[in-house]
């Protein structure tokens, strides 16, 4: 029996959410299917890291659904990189599901719970199934399970603010566009190589050689995927979605939605193109690097004049997407170190915000800045919890913020451009200003008369604290996320300089 | 609809056609085009149809929208169902090889059942969804589209 | 990259090209440009059938047939593997159209209207409490 789990491992990582969702929305109401939902995410995690252990030893694992075998076949892959993304992923579901209850207990009516439930499984389910996948249009497909079903979330949070139903869909319609274009993309690569699967399409591609067909799909696939993990002129859904979303949803998908969109642009860029696809590194340089610098300006001077938490927060994370996107603009290992290592640190420094933000939202009724005036006195731990993971967010030593920030500036230094460093310090300023904004509000103005404000309840405090002592922890002993990143980094270039050499 | 005649004839003339049609899709798939997915949508058109002319309280009384939710899991649950029980027989998620005597029946049996279910869905998905459209109140009024 | 050069055979031939770079743009256009939001789902269903049209004809293979086998060795078959794709990408479109019908009608009922100028200025509202001047954009 043991062995039979073992070797199906990776098809189980995607089923046992999959299974579960239908069992949740048939268990009906509340608790029950919350409690199932939960134990179903912590057994996600255990075979996430599984996984990772087995994947972080040696050689990639493939695993050939239905018994076909690539390039016929559906193949699920796993090496470094992904198996990262995946822990990713499925831990912060595993927090997000306990901190849930009692979050979602107040913005959904109880009988709507059990779908909620249910949509959250299904948009798991869809993120793992992307990270998973070794086949280009199983990508697609789990990308639209698990944006359907998070605008299906999105749109769930209605319940406290009907804005969200606006929101939810202009994400539908935009993320429906990126969608097609990723597919495009996908038809065009599909009309040079017949394979759908992503090592043979790099075997493919290569002997192939450049053509205008490649070229156009490339850029489909570039464009459709910066439009899903909010690259920065494409990036209007996003604070929307993320603000009017009920809050355990916002802290998930800003963990995790744009994260697994960052991997598939990876992926795509580097496993099926190739490292050193000429087109495609002169794209990054002329196109990606300066979008990502102004994203990390604008989007930083946005969030400063935002008077909502959450929507500060949402503009801060599209600041983040561009330090993930210049990472990658280098084009050297340094980079995509720093690009991998900010996945997981970002992951869990805006995880923990959102969860904090969630619980003013619980116990002050909203989340904007001026109403959480003293708050500090009222609800010490979540305000600290705040402090922690915006000093994160700004990037000083001890957090997880700086080892991002410490590989990007050195990735730049080491291609002598250290104007683009100095840009990397000078945007942590603009987070200085926007954190400040809400620190002192929380600590230094005086609570507004008769307000009466409850600590948030453990069940979420708990969680919230979690990812901020993560924060920290691998703020000060990176060693295990930054062997991971520069070794998942190996695998990305290592497997592509193989595949263009003449 | 009670004086609506000839639709009322016409379409209880249509829906067994439209009914055995779709099984039959459904059941030959694997000796020419078909499957679950155009079976299942052709099975809640027969339903849909019924609906539109006598009336959705009318539909909903064989099937209600909790049924409706219920069989759209449970053919999730066959689909995924087969999956593990190829898992538990050794072979890999979906391997139909090893469901029958020999592979070339595991396979036939396999995805026989594997259309069941996704035609089941399909099918409840499909009239759910119209069921949804078409019991919402208060109905969208024609100025506002 | 060969010199480009007008070859009116090569052009024509591919037809089913143009006919889905022109479903492609207008239900872009119409999805980018039009303000109801129904509209825009109309939009959008036609870019998304665009595509199928690309992945299906790109599976047409002339003269041949379905993909069943007939036992002559001479039959040429068409590439079934695009129409299962699009098999796929139909169900999304359907569920996508679905989530955003069922979207539009939440919003038609919570405030009063599918016209996307109506509600940008409510949300104006909402935000600043008090009434944009001059009315919409257009």
């Amino acid at each position: 029996m043991l062995d039979i789990i073992v070797t199906n491992l990776p098809a189980l990582q995607v089923v046992v959410p999959l299974v579960a969702a239908p069992v949740c929305a048939m268990l009906g109401r509340g608790d029950r299917s919350w409690a199932f939902a939960t134990l179903v995410s912590f057994l996600t995690f255990a075979i996430s890291v599984s996984l990772f252990v087995a994947a972080y030893g040696g050689e990639p694992i493939s695993y050939e659904m239905g018994g076909w075998a690539p390039p016929i076949g559906i193949e699920y892959r796993i090496d470094v990189l992904n198996a990262f993304v995946l822990m990713i992923v499925s831990g912060i579901a595993a927090l997000v599901m306990p901190y849930a209850r009692r979050s979602v207990a107040s913005e959904i009516p109880a009988e709507r719970q059990a779908f909620f439930y249910t949509a959250f499984l299904l948009c798991l389910t869809g993120l793992l199934g992307v990270t998973i996948t070794g086949d280009a249009f199983n990508v697609f497909v789990f990308l639209e399970i698990s944006s359907l079903s998070t605008y299906a979330l999105v749109a769930s949070g209605a319940w406290r603010n009907k804005r969200a139903l606006t929101a939810a869909y202009n994400y539908l319609i935009m993320g429906t566009v990126g969608a097609t274009f990723f597919v495009i993309g996908i038809g065009m690569l599909y009309m040079i190589t017949g394979t759908l699967n992503m090592a043979d399409l790099a075997v493919r591609i290569a002997e192939h050689g450049d053509s205008r067909t490649l070229r156009m799909g490339f850029v489909f696939i570039f464009i459709g995927i910066g439009l899903k993990l909010a690259m920065f002129p494409l990036h209007l859904w996003l604070p929307n979605a993320y603000s009017f979303a009920p809050s355990a949803v916002t802290s998930f998908i800003a963990a995790t939605a744009t994260k697994v969109a960052v991997y598939v642009l990876l992926r795509f860029m580097f496993t099926v193109f190739g490292f050193d696809y000429a087109f495609q590194a002169s794209t990054l340089e002329n196109v990606l690097l300066p979008v990502a610098i102004v994203a990390m300006f604008a989007a930083s001077l946005v969030a400063i004049f935002q008077d909502d938490l959450k929507r500060m927060l949402a503009y801060s994370s599209i600041a983040q997407i561009g330090y993930m996107l210049l990472g990658l603009a280098f084009l050297t290992h340094t980079g995509l170190v720093a690009t991998i290592v900010h996945l997981f640190n970002h992951a869990v420094t805006k995880g923990a915000l959102f969860m904090v933000a969630g619980c003013f939202v619980l116990s002050a009724g909203t989340s904007s800045i001026s109403s959480l005036r003293g708050v500090g006195r009222d609800m010490p731990w979540t305000t600290a919890a705040f402090v922690a993971g915006g000093l994160s967010l700004i990037g000083l030593p001890l957090t997880v913020g700086f080892i991002s920030k410490w590989y990007l500036v050195q990735a730049s230094l080491e291609l002598g451009w250290w104007p683009v460093a100095l840009l990397i310090m000078g945007s942590s300023l603009l987070a200085v200003i926007y954190v400040w904004r809400v620190v002192e509000a929380a600590y230094l103005q005086p609570a507004p008369e008769g307000v009466i404000r409850r600590e948030a309840p453990l069940s979420m405090l708990v969680p919230a604290w979690i990812l901020v002592g993560l924060s920290i922890w691998f703020g000060i002993d990176a060693s295990l996320t930054t062997t991971a990143a520069s070794r998942a980094a190996d695998t990305l270039i290592g497997s592509s300089q193989i595949l263009w050499q003449e | 609809m009670k004086h609506h005649s000839i639709l009322r004839v016409v379409s209880k003339l249509l829906i067994p056609p439209i009914i055995l049609y779709a099984l039959y899709v459904q059941w030959h798939g694997d000796y020419g085009p078909g499957g679950g997915f155009q079976a299942g949508v052709v099975f809640a058109v027969a339903f849909i149809l019924y609906a539109l002319v006598y009336g959705v309280d009318e539909m909903m009384r064989i099937l209600p929208p909790r049924l409706l939710h219920a069989l759209a899991g449970i053919g999730v649950l066959i689909y995924a169902g087969t999956g593990v029980v190829t898992m538990l027989l050794g072979e890999n998620f979906l391997g139909y090889n090893v469901l029958a005597h020999d592979p070339k029946h595991g396979q036939e049996w396999g995805i026989i059942v594997v259309e069941l279910g996704v035609g089941i869905t399909v099918a409840s998905v499909m009239m759910s969804i119209f069921i949804a459209f078409a019991c919402h109140n208060p109905p969208i009024k024609d100025e506002e589209w | 990259m060969p010199d480009i050069v007008l070859d009116l055979d090569f052009a024509l031939g591919h037809y089913n090209y143009w006919m889905f770079v022109i479903l492609m743009m207008t239900g872009l256009y119409v999805t980018v440009s039009r303000g109801n939001l129904i509209k825009k789902i109309v939009g959008l269903n036609l870019f998304q059938t665009s595509v199928f049209m690309l992945y299906i004809s790109m599976g047409k293979i002339i003269g041949g047939t379905a993909p069943i086998l007939t036992g002559d060795p001479d039959t040429v078959y068409s590439n079934p593997l695009p129409h299962v794709l699009i098999l796929t990408a139909i169900v999304v479109g359907i569920a996508t159209t679905a989530l955003a019908l069922a979207l539009v009608i939440r919003i038609s009922e919570t405030l009063g209207t599918v016209e996307e100028d109506d509600i940008l200025k409510m949300e104006h509202e909402m935000d600043f409490g008090v009434r944009k001047p001059g009315g919409g954009s257009r």
